[in-house]
């Protein structure tokens, strides 16, 4: 429990956390809401709650970014070698890292999903927004979870970077290049799509929506349903994480 | 008590440690010295379990630093001054270190006090200066009021008002029987602070004894003599095969002869035989820099090429480290061997 406590201490008493979480929030729920005020009447009766969930990819981008600067500037200012000084088994130090960082993101991203849900229900309110389906539960209060399993995720990459920008640069051309350049291998490409980690994680919001005018939101032919794909991104954020452990355990620090 | 034990550290094909084996002991201050980049740093490392060791093991008070429970009630550090994060406060920096070790609250405002940082407590670490930095070091270092505590370098960059505060402080836990390891490139300053001494050099141990007797066997004595009738000194001197160097009038005085490896007794009774008078008969020391480096020389990771040049060209004239100088490294290399020896049969 002190490591939580010394984790807590370290996160809210440099002010980049909070501008992040601001952020966060005015951006994701500021885009849901110009989305909503902007959709045309005609349009009304496709407007669900999945639909007011588009943006969460931007709070999204910017909490993984609060999770990587979380231990990477602790190795760009050595606090991390105070760290290791006090905690000298490491693994414990970072788990209880990985914790207080990934339950912020969590609650972070659930307040985003649902202020910009609410907003969209204020703006619209002759839109179908109400949630009662399991499949609206989850593209509504499923977002937190993808956010905290992504500033897991995020953390792991920075342990392995172990500097700001390397790892934030890779963790964005990851996520707004990669996943939507490699589908466009020929042969290959669609089978490599349904394994790769954001795919298979938006998968678990979007699973067995209805097609829109727009074209579906879901991708077709996914072979994990919603939980499994939230089991899957799981597994490989808590496994990229295990390979941090191990690392930075065996570096110096 | 910090033992150490065949430290090996090597990072790709450089040795950075090399078979390094000491032992520091409670209730005095141990200087680490050694010139830039001989490794103090990185043993100061291992000995934290910051570094792993490629061989060896180092031990504080019989465990690993891994194996210790609450490692900041036991052991205290400060690597350097910087280890904080720039835009969090003293206060906060100070008080999850803390919540770490389970350490009452209370005690980061007593340790605060005790470098007198308290009322700059709230205040961001990274507008702090130097000074101020190092004196939040050092409260980091005194949180779980340990009984080890590692200082690298800890006077660097320091006004002599810091730089006596810290020597007087280092004393201080020492006197209280605790064990203080600190690490050093300035000799002088070591003359000062250090009771003990562990000497490194390339990453290997040079000597480890008391201070005054490394200052003994490192700085060179000479003896000087001046009388009226100089040319027949100069034979009675050499006829007992003395080496003898002339030093031409300078700032020092007028003309005189400077034996080096002598003793005035020696040569009072050498001279007052034959019946010469004497108006001088002063014993010189080299300066404990010069010393330093010529015991070093061997082990001085980056040669510096004027300084080789100099020594062995023509001597300087007639400043007082000269002797120094110009005895040679010969003579100090065997010194330093036969100190290596003795601490190698001290050992066995």
């Amino acid at each position: 429990m002190s490591l939580l406590t010394v984790e807590r201490i370290k996160l809210f008493s440099t002010r980049s956390p909070w501008w992040c979480m601001i952020i966060a929030t005015a951006l994701t729920v500021g885009l849901a809401s110009i989305s909503a005020a902007a959709t045309k009447s005609s349009d009304l009766s496709e407007f669900t709650p999945v639909v007011t969930q588009d943006a969460s990819e931007l709070g999204l981008v910017v909490m993984m970014v609060m999770a990587t600067l979380a231990i990477t500037t602790e190795y760009r200012f050595s606090t991390i070698r105070a760290t290791f000084l006090a905690v000298p088994t490491r693994t414990s130090a970072l788990v209880a890292k990985a914790v207080v960082v990934a339950l912020l993101a969590g609650i972070v991203g659930e307040i985003i999903a649902v202020g910009s849900w609410g907003i969209a229900r204020l703006i619209q309110p002759d839109a179908p927004l109400g949630i009662n389906t399991a499949q609206e539960y989850r593209s509504v209060f499923g977002v937190g979870l993808l956010y905290l399993l992504s500033a897991v995720l995020a953390l792991a990459i920075g342990l392995l970077v172990r500097q700001s920008a390397g790892a934030v640069v890779i963790e964005l051309i990851y996520l707004l290049l990669l996943e939507s350049l490699l589908p466009a291998i020929p042969r290959i490409g669609d089978h490599l799509q349904h394994w790769l980690p954001f795919t298979v994680a938006t998968n678990f919001i979007v699973a067995g929506e209805p097609a829109t005018s727009d074209g579906s939101e879901a991708i077709e032919g996914m072979p994990l349903g919603p939980w499994g794909s939230l089991l899957y991104y799981a597994a490989v954020c808590v496994g990229l994480f295990v390979i941090g452990l191990i690392l930075a355990k065996r570096r110096d620090a | 008590m910090i033992e150490a034990q065949g430290l090996i550290k090597r990072y790709g094909r450089t040795v950075a440690v090399n078979d390094l084996s000491f032992t520091v002991q409670p209730g005095k201050v141990t200087g680490f010295l050694g010139p830039n980049g001989a490794g103090k740093s990185t043993t100061m490392r291992m000995i934290l379990g910051l570094d792993n060791p490629s061989a060896g093991a180092v031990r504080i008070d019989g465990r690993r630093y891994a194996e210790l429970k609450q490692p900041l009630c036991e052991v205290g550090a400060l690597l350097e001054a910087k280890w904080v994060h720039p835009n969090r406060s003293a206060r906060s920096h100070l008080r999850w270190m803390a919540a770490s070790n389970r350490i009452p609250a209370k005690r980061v405002d007593e340790v605060l006090e005790i470098v007198g940082l308290t009322g700059v407590a709230g205040k961001r670490a990274g507008g702090f200066s130097l000074g101020m930095a190092q004196r939040l070091g050092i409260a980091t270092a005194l949180l779980g009021d340990p009984g080890v505590l590692l200082f690298d370098e800890p006077v660097n960059g320091l006004d002599p008002e810091g730089i006596l505060w810290i020597r007087r402080f280092m004393r201080r836990l020492a006197d209280e029987g605790r064990t203080v390891f600190v690490s050093s490139h300035l000799l002088s300053e070591m003359a000062l602070t250090a009771q003990e001494l562990i000497v490194i050099g390339r990453g290997r141990l040079i000597a480890q004894t008391s201070t005054r007797a490394f200052i003994d066997m490192a700085s060179e004595s000479a003896v000087r003599v001046r009388g009226p009738e100089m040319e027949r000194l100069h034979g009675v001197l050499t006829g007992q095969g003395l080496a003898v160097r002339d030093v031409p009038a300078g700032d020092d005085g007028p003309a005189a002869l400077l034996v080096p490896n002598s003793s005035t007794e020696q040569i009072g009774e050498l001279v007052g035989r034959v019946g010469l008078v004497l108006h001088e008969l002063a014993a010189q020391r080299g300066s404990l820099e010069q010393a330093f480096i010529q015991l070093t020389g061997g082990e001085v990771e980056y040669h510096a090429g004027a300084l080789a040049g100099s020594g062995n060209g023509p001597p300087p004239a007639g400043t007082p480290t000269a002797p120094a100088q110009l005895t040679g490294p010969p003579a100090r290399r065997t010194e330093a061997a036969a100190a290596d020896a003795t601490r190698g049969g001290d050992a066995r």
